[in-house]
């Protein structure tokens, strides 16, 4: 083993910022990594034990543990749980005799609980061994179990055929959908690839290119809504050896999955987006930091990145273009929703935690190996070809005036037709639920980050502190009398997740419970705000549920969340979103649950209390009332 | 204006929070003309002779005798106040919440490097003694605390402070350095 791993990193230079690259090829080869790989790896790549491991136990798909032949990784988001997670999790523990989070005696079979996968719209799905099964059922899980342990090929076990479009494409055969219910302009097949990098590129100057995306009012499309043409200027005005270009598409909002779709049918426009950036702010580093949930795309991926190579639209002198040296390379993550943060991301493609860093410095000033760095979504960057390929003014016909062009929604939920939707930025919420088919909203999960301002236009006085206030993320549990608003920076900004619940559902119970569990167990633990809060005010939350609340317990909850802004991040400072936007909006089920009379209750309980202590030194549990 | 009746007791805690009380100097000489002692170690008065105003407890709870005390002193004043890092979070007491009871008991009694005279393995059992908690419990989850005041003591001047605003009904001054601690 040890001669194995001595091959692996010297494949990747003895690079301590390719350390995630090192440990995925090590958990390919044998699944896990011991405290004799950690030090040989710590050795070879002069750093110490501590940072290697520091890294393995931060990442969810990293064992330090031997795992099994078959690790099953069942996805835990809110839809799978309302289309019968809790029977497939028992056909799985029944079918191979243990309960999630063990590994079975003869090393067969694994399973543990993940995240969102970027499945809501065809859950309950699992992942094994790197294969996305999808709309689990018990029958199924029987069936793909019973397959397994008759020797079969997993992947013969496919229980659906391949999915539509390139999800049957011969590199990637996976039957996950895309689910597209309405294209518009990025969803269209008559995109023609390339056609800017080839064709347009070369007229126009990268001052041009910038004014361009400025004057289309392109925003970012992760959820923060920055000013993507703003972005891309300080990029190119920052000095540096090198500039880097990122896109992001580790979407692990729950609920989003349209980076999962546009990767699929559309990454040629993506990598264009990512050439033309390239291109504008006068970088050559690209990286695309793509989700490990997607690695069933990795292959595919980068053969359409291989094919831009050889027509030249990557690599030297691009397109003809004198000096225009770029090239693209996919970094898979590990499993860490926290990286979807931008400067959490960059740690993470240097090999590190993925913890979030201190801003100021923004990416844009210190990033990626402290380059200049501009980390887009992958939805922006595909609008960026489209702006330069129409222009700005075509563009901007397309959404309102504060929020032009389109948006993806991924929707999910209690809805006929889950999927993608390209709408117009100002479609209202009640246009969304009638397109996608729900009846008897109750209500509906606008996640993301938001909270936009419209930001000032003078660059040049543009300060870091002013930058520091486009970081105001929160995502909101919006009921009924919010479905007349309209999807805009404006008014409701949204990254694209967007989760029905109808009146059936319970919201405190299944729902809210649900999100704030996926904030305990995403939480990277660096601020104790966010490390603990979460937790305590899930406490609470049970406590109300389980009938010992009072009033002063809600107002508690408001007081407390307020305190968890102070976080460093987003992921931190939205943790108590659930809960704060769900008082906000639904008061009355939180009242329902609370007593009326009483100004106090605990749930303390002396008798219980003292019995333990009692036994031990051989007493009886005596009370005398008074 | 009648005079406010104190009343203090000290649960699991160290004394230190009374001795801060106490470490307001010449000011006591102001309180006593505002307020006068009912149940407290600083008088030793043992049981409430009257209803009282307000009721300073130290230290969380412990053991049974603690639940008591404090479920006394709630059921005969009208406001309770956590003082100090015990009362309020179980403070050093509650180290010992991560431990399983049954294993404090074999270190403090049987197996400690100090152990050396309990040579019949006798286990603190008589009906006399308190009964022990399976975890120290900070005041406010036995029982509803109106007032808290951090610290590992509080300040002098922060009781002082919180005192007299209690009194006299005025607002209490509480600057950024005060609830800002680190």
């Amino acid at each position: 083993m040890k001669e194995k791993i001595n091959q692996i990193i010297n494949k990747y230079n003895s690079d301590r910022s390719r350390l995630m690259d090192i440990l995925l090829d090590i958990h390919d080869d044998k699944g896990y990594v011991d405290k004799n790989d950690i030090n040989q790896l710590a050795k070879s790549l002069g750093i110490s034990a501590a940072e290697v491991k520091e890294t393995v136990s931060f990442y969810h798909f990293f064992s330090e543990k031997p795992r099994a032949k078959y690790n099953i990784y069942l996805n835990n988001s809110i839809t799978a749980c309302m289309r019968d997670r809790q029977g497939v999790k028992e056909a799985f523990e029944k079918a191979c005799g243990i309960t999630f989070g063990h590994v079975t005696q003869d090393s067969m079979f694994g399973l543990y609980n993940t995240s969102c996968i970027g499945m809501n719209d065809q859950g309950p799905a699992a992942i094994i061994n790197d294969i996305v099964f999808t709309n689990l059922t018990p029958y199924r899980v029987v069936k793909l179990i019973e397959g397994l342990k008759e020797g079969k090929e997993l992947r013969s076990l496919i229980y659906e055929s391949y999915g539509d479009g390139n999800n049957a494409d011969p590199d990637m055969q996976a039957m996950v959908n895309n689910n597209i219910r309405k294209g518009s302009i990025l969803l269209n097949k008559n995109y023609k690839k390339f056609d800017v990098v080839k064709n347009e590129l070369s007229k126009h100057s990268p001052e041009d290119v910038i004014q361009m995306v400025e004057e289309s009012d392109l925003r970012g499309r992760g959820g923060a809504g920055f000013p993507t043409g703003m972005k891309w200027r300080f990029g190119r005005r920052v000095e540096g050896d090198h500039r880097v270009i990122i896109c992001n598409a580790d979407e692990g909002e729950p609920g989003t999955f349209k980076d999962r779709v546009m990767l699929t049918e559309y990454p040629d426009l993506v990598f264009e987006g990512m050439v033309i950036a390239a291109y504008a702010t006068g970088a050559d580093i690209g990286l695309v930091y793509l989700r490990y949930e997607y690695k069933y795309m990795l292959k595919y991926l980068n053969r359409i990145l291989g094919e831009m190579r050889e027509k030249n639209f990557l690599g030297k002198n691009i397109s003809g273009i004198k000096e225009f040296d770029f090239d693209i390379r996919i970094q898979l993550g590990a499993g860490a929703y926290v990286c979807g943060e931008e400067s959490a991301l960059i740690e993470s493609l240097e090999g590190k935690r993925g913890e979030p860093r201190d801003k100021p410095p923004f990416p844009v000033e210190k990033g990626y190996l402290n380059y200049p760095t501009i980390v887009n979504n992958v939805e922006t960057l595909a609008s960026a070809v489209r702006i330069i390929k129409n222009g700005a003014a075509w563009y901007s016909q397309y959404g309102t005036k504060d929020s032009t062009g389109t948006k993806l929604l991924s929707i999910s939920g209690d809805c006929k037709f889950p999927g993608i939707y390209e709408v117009d930025w100002g479609t209202s919420i009640r246009e969304v639920i009638e397109m996608c088919g729900a009846e008897k909203v109750q209500a509906i999960q606008v996640g993301g980050p938001s909270g936009m301002l419209i930001g000032p236009r003078d660059f040049d006085n543009l300060s870091s502190s002013d930058l520091m206030k486009w970081y105001k993320p929160s995502g909101m549990m919006v009921a009924e009398k919010f479905f007349d608003r309209k999807l805009s920076y404006s008014d409701l900004p949204t990254g694209g997740s967007m989760i029905i619940f109808n009146t059936e559902r319970d919201l405190l119970r299944d729902v809210v419970m649900n999100f704030m569990e996926f904030f305990i167990e995403e939480s990277c633990g660096s601020c104790s705000t966010c490390r603990n809060l979460p937790y305590i005010m899930k406490m609470k939350l049970e406590k109300i549920l389980n009938g010992h609340g009072v009033r002063k317990d809600i107002d508690d909850l408001l007081t407390w969340g307020k305190t968890i802004k102070v976080s460093r991040c987003g992921l931190g400072q939205t943790a108590a979103n659930p809960i704060l936007s769900s008082i906000l909006n639904f008061r009355h089920i939180y009242e329902q649950h609370v007593q009326a009379m009483a100004d106090y209750d605990n749930t303390f309980d002396i008798v219980k209390s003292v019995e333990a202590a009692n036994k031990y030194v051989g007493r009886n549990t005596e009370f005398h009332s008074n | 204006m009648a005079k406010k009746v104190i009343a203090t007791t000290s649960l699991a805690g160290c004394f230190g929070c009374h001795m801060s009380i106490l470490d307001i100097d010449e000011r006591i000489l102001d309180l006593i003309e505002l307020v006068e002692f009912n149940k407290s170690p600083v008088d030793d008065i043992k049981k409430f002779t009257k209803r009282v105003d307000i009721g300073i407890i130290e230290g969380g709870c412990c053991n049974s005798e603690n639940v008591e005390v404090l479920k006394y002193f709630r059921d005969n004043c009208d406001i309770l106040i956590s003082l100090g890092e015990c009362a309020i979070m179980g403070g050093l007491p509650a180290l010992r919440n991560g431990i399983p009871i049954e294993e404090c008991l074999q270190e403090a009694y049987l197996d400690g490097p100090t152990v050396k005279l309990n040579i019949k393995k006798v286990l603190p059992n008589d009906v006399e003694l308190p009964q022990l908690l399976d975890n120290v419990y900070p005041c406010h989850e036995v029982v509803k605390i109106d007032y808290f005041l951090p610290g590992c003591p509080p300040r002098a001047d922060l009781i002082w402070d919180a005192l007299v605003a209690l009194i006299t009904g005025s607002e209490m001054d509480l600057p950024y350095e005060v609830v800002k601690f680190d």
